[in-house]
């Protein structure tokens, strides 16, 4: 089975969140980069596990330039086989998901895995918009993921529940927490991901639909109001008549 | 302006985050809706009174197949020459808004808070809600995904007029095996109060006191991500930067110290109160209200005062 798992990178949970250039650009300063979470907790080892039992490749693909290989050996590190990066800074959902499309195209991939989400832009597109381009099913916020034969067995989170859905490969899913246990990578598969092939592929530029124009910081909260702990009709009388909530 | 709004009604309700894109669309252009499924009449023609004038309803499927959906949605598109396509960045909208962007090469801002500015920018949520982003769409048509709860729906007053149509839907390629929704319980994206806690509740044997609060306010729970990874509470209960990004109105928090990354996923919500032992958590520095004590004797005890609020209004 040819597993395909797209790999962005993400700043550190802990990054302070500031902007430069008259809040028009993210301030780099001091933010170390990882693997987003959600592609590498759940995305990544699940289609490493469906290799180990199934057999197979895992391959990430990454839209992005030299700074980006870093966290692209850290996926290397915890297993992915190879790596391709696509040539290009990544600007928006639309331009990563076409350059990652027209790169997939030819290759007769049966599983493409995205993360639920990049925890830096939250935009849960990049799988759906693959999946229309390559005229594929596509399953979203997976959080179980099973191959047999030619279909996959899916649980996936619904609006107040779940279901359990089936679909034919070749097919794209977006993975959700459930799926699988995060791996960290040891000695052996750090040392090995330094010769894996990261292959460089150019980019196909496709038109940006959209690009954010400015940012701005949540206004700072007011000062926290403490209540007795034996009062609590005085915090019920707050909800109702100041924060009216309740 | 013509404005299309995609609505999910299964059977044959209509779900409040409906009602908040119909009001949303409202404010930018005559709103013309369009569903799928069986949901009668009388409740379509009532969209009207929250400012839909036209209801447009392909009865051939039931369901919310992305790919299905896509393609009637682009047929609305087509048929109506809207040039704004507005979903609810649910989990129904976060599966076809992406494919329709696609398949129409329209702009898709996703996870919008505040309708468009004088200059056709978009707010919305970035960085796990720790900062906002304005997005610019440089395409004739836009297809806008509203964050649940960032909205209130506004009854304007009207009924809407319901149509029947074709959107050439086609056969869905993911086929459904077994639907599972528990029976009275919220859905926590979309809940407006929520009671959580974390691993100050020492155990799940103690969620008692967080269930009995959340049922007598009506809220959703929810949870830390230690307790989901330990298994005492289930995966999707798990909020945070890693989790569930919610907005509620009301945000109570039990036992949980407030960490960056639980922020993010809840400091959008207007109003946190926290209960916890330790006067130097985190998480007060966040909070509206705060209350150091025990959560095994402020969580009853909050919620017999909520009782006691109950009988007298
Ligand atoms: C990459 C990454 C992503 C993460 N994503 C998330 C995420 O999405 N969501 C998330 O929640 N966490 C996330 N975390 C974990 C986060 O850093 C914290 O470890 C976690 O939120 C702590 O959970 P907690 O507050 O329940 O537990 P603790 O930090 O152990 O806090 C327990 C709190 O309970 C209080 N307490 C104890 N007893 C009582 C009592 N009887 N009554 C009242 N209070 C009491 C204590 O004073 C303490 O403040 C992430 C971490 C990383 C590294």
């Amino acid at each position: 089975m040819k597993i395909l798992v797209c790999i962005s990178k993400a700043p550190d949970t802990t990054s302070k969140i500031a902007f430069v250039e008259g809040n028009t650009k993210f301030d780099e300063s001091g933010v170390q980069y990882i693997v987003n979470p959600y592609d590498e907790w759940y995305a990544l080892v699940r289609g490493l596990e469906l290799k180990e039992s199934l057999g197979g490749t895992v391959t990430t693909v990454t839209v992005g330039t030299a700074s980006d290989d870093a966290t692209i050996r850290k996926a290397l590190a915890i297993g992915a086989d190879d790596a391709v990066r696509i040539d290009t800074e990544a600007k928006d959902a639309f331009q990563v998901a076409a350059e990652i499309a027209a790169y997939a195209k030819e290759q007769g991939f049966d599983l493409i895995l995205t993360g639920k989400e990049t925890i830096n832009y939250n935009g849960s597109q990049v799988g759906g918009m693959i999946a229309e381009h390559l005229d594929l099913p596509f399953v979203s916020l997976a959080t179980k993921l099973d191959v047999n034969g030619t279909t996959a067995s899916l649980e996936k989170e619904i609006v107040g529940g779940s279901q359990e859905v089936e679909a034919q490969l070749p097919v794209v899913v977006s993975c959700s927490k459930g799926m699988a246990e995060q791996r960290i990578p040891n000695m052996r598969g750090i040392m090995a991901a330094r010769t894996k092939p990261l292959n460089v592929v150019a980019a196909s530029n496709p038109e940006q639909l959209t690009g954010f124009v400015s940012y701005e910081l949540p206004a700072p909260k007011a000062a926290v109001k403490m209540i007795d702990p034996e009062n609590m009709d005085e915090l019920v009388a707050l909800l109702h008549n100041e924060a009216k909530v309740i | 302006m013509s404005v299309l709004v995609y609505i999910n009604s299964e059977n044959g309700k209509v779900a409040k985050n409906a009602l908040e894109v119909i009001t949303y669309g409202k404010k930018i252009g005559d709103v013309v809706v369009v569903t799928n499924g069986s949901t009668d009449n009388a409740t379509l023609e009532s969209l009207g009174a929250y400012g839909a004038s036209k209801v447009l309803v392909d009865r051939a499927f039931e369901g919310a197949d992305a790919q299905q959906v896509t393609r009637l949605v682009a047929k609305a598109a087509e048929s109506t020459g809207a040039t704004t396509i507005i979903f609810s960045n649910d989990l129904i909208g976060k599966a076809v808004a992406p494919r329709l962007s696609v398949r129409l090469k329209a702009g898709l801002v996703a996870g919008a808070i505040d309708t468009p500015d004088a200059d056709g920018n978009i707010k919305v949520n970035v960085f796990s809600g720790k900062a906002f982003g304005n997005v610019k769409v440089n395409s004739e048509m836009r297809i806008i995904a509203l964050l649940p709860n960032s909205f209130q729906p506004e009854e304007v007053g009207g009924t809407a007029s319901v149509e029947e149509f074709n959107g050439e839907a086609g056969t869905a390629a993911v086929t459904v095996k077994a639907t599972k929704k528990p029976e009275g319980s919220i859905p926590l994206p979309e809940a407006e109060l929520v009671v959580s806690a974390g691993r100050g509740l020492k155990g799940p044997e103690n969620w008692g006191i967080v269930e009995t609060l959340a049922q007598e306010l009506g809220a959703a729970t929810a949870c830390s991500r230690p307790v989901s990874d330990i298994g005492w509470r289930p995966h999707h209960e798990h909020v945070g930067q890693t989790g569930v990004a919610i907005r509620p109105n009301l945000y109570i928090a039990a036992g949980i110290s407030g960490a960056i990354q639980h922020l993010a996923g809840v400091n959008g919500s207007k109003t946190i109160v926290v209960i916890n032992t330790d006067e130097e958590a985190p998480f007060f520095k966040a909070a509206d209200y705060g209350i150091v004590g025990d959560a095994f004797e402020v969580l009853p005890r909050l919620t017999e005062a909520v009782k006691k609020f109950k009988a007298a209004n």
